[in-house]
Formats: structure tokens, sequence, C-alpha cells
């Protein structure tokens, strides 16, 4: 058992990252490197490790893969609206804050609707692969909705990858019903295995007719999480775990509570930030806990990636999300508009269109293994981080200004990696002053040493390289993690020739609103 | 008496619906209601009142005192 008690309590408490690095080390059995704050051991998985049928099941999902996520869309229905419990960072008058940015409203649909819906969008978007189930409560305490709606599309779109997302209270009880229904991909939100500590964070739950609270409540959410964990992937069922980063209560836990997850068979652990804000109304947003910032969100996040697969791409996007990357373009399907589309779900056509998808994908993988021969000579002690603005496709393809969101690749001797997206939500659109909100961005991409483009304007040009980013447009509509690397060699050519002092940047902080959707 | 429900603080989240013994409660023009006819006040089925005790909003599922107190049938 972890010392949770050494945490402080809530409020204003700067996470230990270096407690979370020795706790990592222990349970390794090695020793951190110290300043680097990186555990001197344990290999890196990525997705080339998973098993190949794992990898089979996973590489299209945009949720799932990461690098499926730059070719393929989602789309969540909302038709499941109850929640069977309650959790400190979710305000139930907003969708279900697990899967969602905390504060958004889905319009919510009937089984009906939302058949109809996917048909329309899958129609329209013919990367729209996967279709899932995430609120706006728990899908589970919706159970009749909820697999209503699964049965209505797997009838009429049978090319169709369905997924739920769900607490785990309920899951024991409808494993059956998910193998059934054929849903390869459950996600659980998990935020803890301790009781004490769930405590914390969920106030009550509602099982078998009664209300249960405080230490009593949470070790009944766990208990029933880990075995309806345990029970999917006996099936053969995906399942992913998301995890909340609440800094102060959880966060050394959840090194805990990635080994207890891995050893269940959980595929990919996504932890991601708790967003917390007091108009949200949630009792995390009133208390003032705060969310991490991006580099202590990314400390544990390559602190648990030694012990399997991390997820860095999620978005937490809306319950009836519809789209590519950040995009989200579900104003287009609103029921009114559904209703009066002619829908013709060309099956034949959308395997086409996937294919020339995949070709793509196979090119710029080709691309990035040609730029990666001789960056093995290079320096291994420098890693730096970069900023991408793109639309998807894998390339450098967005203009600054348009940006909702930054992609952030790690360079390193070893590569570009992904590692995680900045959101900042049109800063040269409507509600914010514009120089207010560059400095928006300047600050969510602020641990960066540069911010690749398909162009940029002269003056967030001037104010990034004042603020030591360095906007690169050089590789405009190339691809990029093979550009990200040809950069980085001749950033390491500039310092071995001592044009430039390689300098470590500062941290980064996280956009705490709800997708604004641009209508 | 029966339960009825504070429709300004209802999120119309349906929770209730479907915990209820009676079939009492119904969606009408955005949120939930209970028809005060066929609340039992769970008498009868459950210890606790099953709308209150699923309630995402606390003091929403409330007494209507405008109706006199259940009576199980005996
Ligand atoms: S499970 Fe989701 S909907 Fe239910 S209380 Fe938690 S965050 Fe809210
Ligand atoms: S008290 Fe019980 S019977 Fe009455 S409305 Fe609520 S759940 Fe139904
Ligand atoms: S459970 Fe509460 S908030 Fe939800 S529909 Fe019923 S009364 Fe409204």
């Amino acid at each position: 058992m972890h010392a949770s008690t050494q945490q402080g309590g809530g409020t204003g408490h700067l996470v230990n990252i270096d407690a979370v690095m020795q706790q990592v080390a222990e349970h390794k059995g090695c020793g951190t490197t110290g300043g680097s704050g990186k555990a001197s051991c344990g290999s890196s998985a990525g997705q080339n490790d998973l098993p190949p049928e794992i990898w089979e099941k996973v590489k299209n999902h945009p949720c799932y893969s990461e690098e499926a996520h730059h070719h393929y869309a989602r789309m969540h229905v909302a038709v499941a609206p109850a929640c069977n419990i309650q959790c400190n960072y979710c305000n139930r008058k907003y969708d279900c804050a697990n899967e969602s940015r905390p504060g958004v409203v889905s319009e919510r649909l009937t089984p009906e609707q939302a058949a109809r819906k996917v048909l329309a969008v899958a129609s329209t978007i013919p990367q729209m692969t996967v279709l899932g189930i995430a609120g706006p409560g728990d899908p589970l305490a919706n159970p009749a909705k909820t697999f209503k709606t699964f049965e209505l599309i797997a009838q009429t779109a049978p090319d169709i990858k369905l997924c739920l997302s769900t607490n785990g209270l309920a899951l024991p009880d409808y494993v059956d019903e998910i193998a059934r229904y054929n849903i390869d991909h459950v996600t659980i939100t998990i935020n803890m295995v301790d009781p004490e500590i769930g405590a914390k964070i969920y106030p009550w739950v509602f099982w078998e007719h009664k209300r249960y609270t405080g230490v009593e409540a949470a070790r009944l959410l766990t208990e029933r999480q880990l075995r309806g964990l345990e029970m999917l992937t006996e099936r053969g069922i995906l399942c992913k775990v998301n995890s909340v980063m609440i800094p102060g209560v959880n966060d050394q836990h959840l090194v805990e509570v990635n080994r207890a997850v891995k050893s269940r068979g959980a595929f990919l652990h996504n932890i991601m930030p708790l967003i917390s804000a007091p108009e949200h109304g949630t009792v995390f947003g009133l208390t003032g806990q705060r969310g991490p910032t991006a580099q202590e969100l990314k400390a544990l996040q390559d602190a648990c990636e030694g012990e399997m697969n991390m997820m860095r791409h999620c978005r937490q996007c809306r319950a009836d999300a519809v789209g590519l990357l950040g995009e989200d373009r579900s104003a287009e399907f609103t029921t009114e508009k559904i209703m009066e589309m002619e829908v013709n779900y060309d099956l034949e056509g959308r395997k086409a269109y996937q294919a020339l998808v995949e070709e793509e994908r196979v090119a710029k993988v080709a691309a990035k293994v040609e730029e990666l021969a001789g960056l093995d000579g290079a320096d291994a002690d420098i890693s730096l981080l970069v900023a991408v603005a793109t639309k998807g496709s894998g390339l450098i393809n967005e203009h600054f200004g348009h940006a909702k969101e930054f992609q952030v690749y790690e360079l390193s001797a070893k590569g570009a990696k992904f590692v995680g997206h900045r959101r900042v939500d049109l800063y040269c659109q409507g509600g914010y002053g514009d120089e207010d909100s560059l400095a928006t961005v300047i600050r969510a991409i602020n641990d960066c040493h540069a911010v690749f483009v398909a162009k940029i304007g002269g003056c967030p040009k001037a104010d990034l390289t004042a603020a030591g980013i360095e906007p690169v447009e050089q590789y405009a509509h190339e691809f990029i993690e093979k550009s990200a690397i040809a950069w980085f060699k001749n950033y390491l050519a500039k310092v071995a020739s001592g044009a430039v002092t390689h300098a470590p940047r500062g941290d980064a902080a996280i956009r705490q609103g709800a997708l604004i959707v641009a209508a | 008496m029966a339960f009825k429900i504070v429709a300004s603080q209802c999120t119309s989240c349906s929770a209730c619906e479907a915990e209820c013994p009676n079939v009492a409660i119904s969606e009408k023009g955005g949120t939930f209601v209970i028809n005060p006819k066929k609340c039992t006040e769970c008498i009868g089925y459950f210890d606790v009142p099953q709308c209150v005790a699923v309630c995402p909003v606390d003091n929403t599922c409330v007494i209507d005192n405008a109706y006199p107190r259940y009576q199980a049938a005996r």
C-alpha cells in the first residue's frame, strides 16, 4: 500500500514529481536518473509493442491508436442521460466528465434518432469508423437505450466498430450483453484502487436500490470496476482504462492504478488531466481543486509508460462529438438536419475510401523511417518538445491562427514521439481579444522549442520568437514526423557548432474550458 | 404524501424514471414529474425512496405536503 497520507489535501497542492518518480522506480525495482525526471529503465512501449491481434483491432480506431487518429473519425451519440454514481468533478447538468470536457451539453437522442444520425454521418464522412456511447451519463445506467442503439446500428452499418465507456459500477452485470452485441472496445474510468482515496473523489454510488457513501461507496465501485475489467478481458474484449489525474488526491496513486489495471488485462491506459473551474459548478471546481500542468501530466504518463501503453491523444471530446482530431462537426448533424437528410449508406464506397487512407498512412510511416536514418549518432542527452498545427492525415497543414489545438511531439535520438496535444480553441476567433489569446496559445505550448505550422502571420511570429518558441513554416504540407526529425537534426547540428545553446524550457498550462464549436 | 420533483433543479437525466417501482415518473415538457396518484413513497418496495437516492441533485425529489402520507394497504 502506498502512503497516500503523505500527500497534502486538496487545494493548490503541488504535485511532487520526484515522489511520483520514486514510486515508479520502487515498483520497477530500479533507481531514477535524477535531474531529467526519466526513469532509467523500463522500455518505452509504443503501439508497435502490442500483440498483433490487439494491434489489428486498434489500428483503425481513432480514439485508441495515435497513428489512426490522424486519419479516421469517430462519433459519439448521447443516448444515455442517467448515471448511477456521483463524481466530484462532474456537474450533472452537463455531460459525463469522464469522457467529455466538463461543462458541455450534448443533444440527447433516442436510439432511433441516434441510429439515423450515425448513418447520416457515416455517409457524409467516409473516415467515420467508430461509434461510441459515452454519455451524457453512464451508458450502463441506461442499458435499454444503449443496447437498442447498438442493435440498430449493427443492422444497417455492420462495418462500424462499436464502443462504450462506463464508470464500471454496473459493468459486471452487462458483460454478456456487451459480448453479444459484438462490442470490441470498452473504456472504464478508474481513478483509484484504494477506497480511502476513492472517498475523496466519489461522494456516493447508487447500487441495488441503495445509495452508499464514503469509503463503502468507493470500495463497492473499485471492486465492481476491477471485476468488470477482468470479466471483459477474459472474453477477449478490448479494455482501455481512463484515469483523471487530480493533483494531491490520486496523482501518485495512479501509478498503482496503472499496475492494477495492467495486471487485469487492460491494453491501454489514458491519464487525463482534471479540468476544473468554479463556473463548472462541480465540487472540485468550487473547492478550488486545481488540475495538473502539462509537465506534471507528462511526467506521470512517462512514469506509467514503461508499464504499459499510454494513450496521449485523448481530447476529452463531447458526448455527441463528430469528427477527426480536435474537430467537432456535430453542428452539421443536429436532429433537425439529419431527419431531413437523404441517407444512402454506401458500404463499398466507404471501403474504397478507407483503402486510400491506408495507403496514405503507409506512406507517412515510410517517410519517417527514411528520415530517421542518420539520427542514431545524435546527442542522447538532448530531448525537447515541438508543437504542430495539423488538420489531419499526418501533415503539417494548419494555419497557426486557425489551430484549435497543437499536437506535441518529443524529439530525441530515438526519433519523434507523439506525447500529447494542447487545446487552444481558435485564438483568432471570437470571445477573446487577439492579444490575450495569443498569450493563451503561448502558455499552452510554453514547454515547446518550436511550433510547426502551414502558415503564420507576422505578429504572432514575432511574439513566439520573443517567447523563445521558434515558428517553423518551412515544412508546410509535409509529413509531421519526417519534418520534425529533419528540423531536429538541423537543431542538433547548430548546437554542436555552437550556433545555439540548448536550454530546457518551462511548464505549460492545460486549457480549462469546454470545446467551443465555431458554428 | 407523495414525492414531487422540483422542476427548476431537475437536470432531466431520467435516472429516477427507471428506478421508480410504481412507474410514477415520466418526462413532461423537458423535465421529469411524479404522478402523485401512483407514488407510494416506495413503501412496500424499498427502504428509501428510489428517486431521492438516485437523483444527482440534492433536494430535487422532495416530499409533497399537498398530499396525505401514503398508507400501505393492509
Ligand atoms: S460517471 Fe460520468 S456522468 Fe456519472 S457522475 Fe461521474 S463524471 Fe458524471
Ligand atoms: S418515492 Fe418511490 S414511488 Fe414515489 S416517485 Fe419516488 S421512486 Fe417512485
Ligand atoms: S433523477 Fe433528479 S435530475 Fe434526474 S430526472 Fe429525476 S428528478 Fe430530474
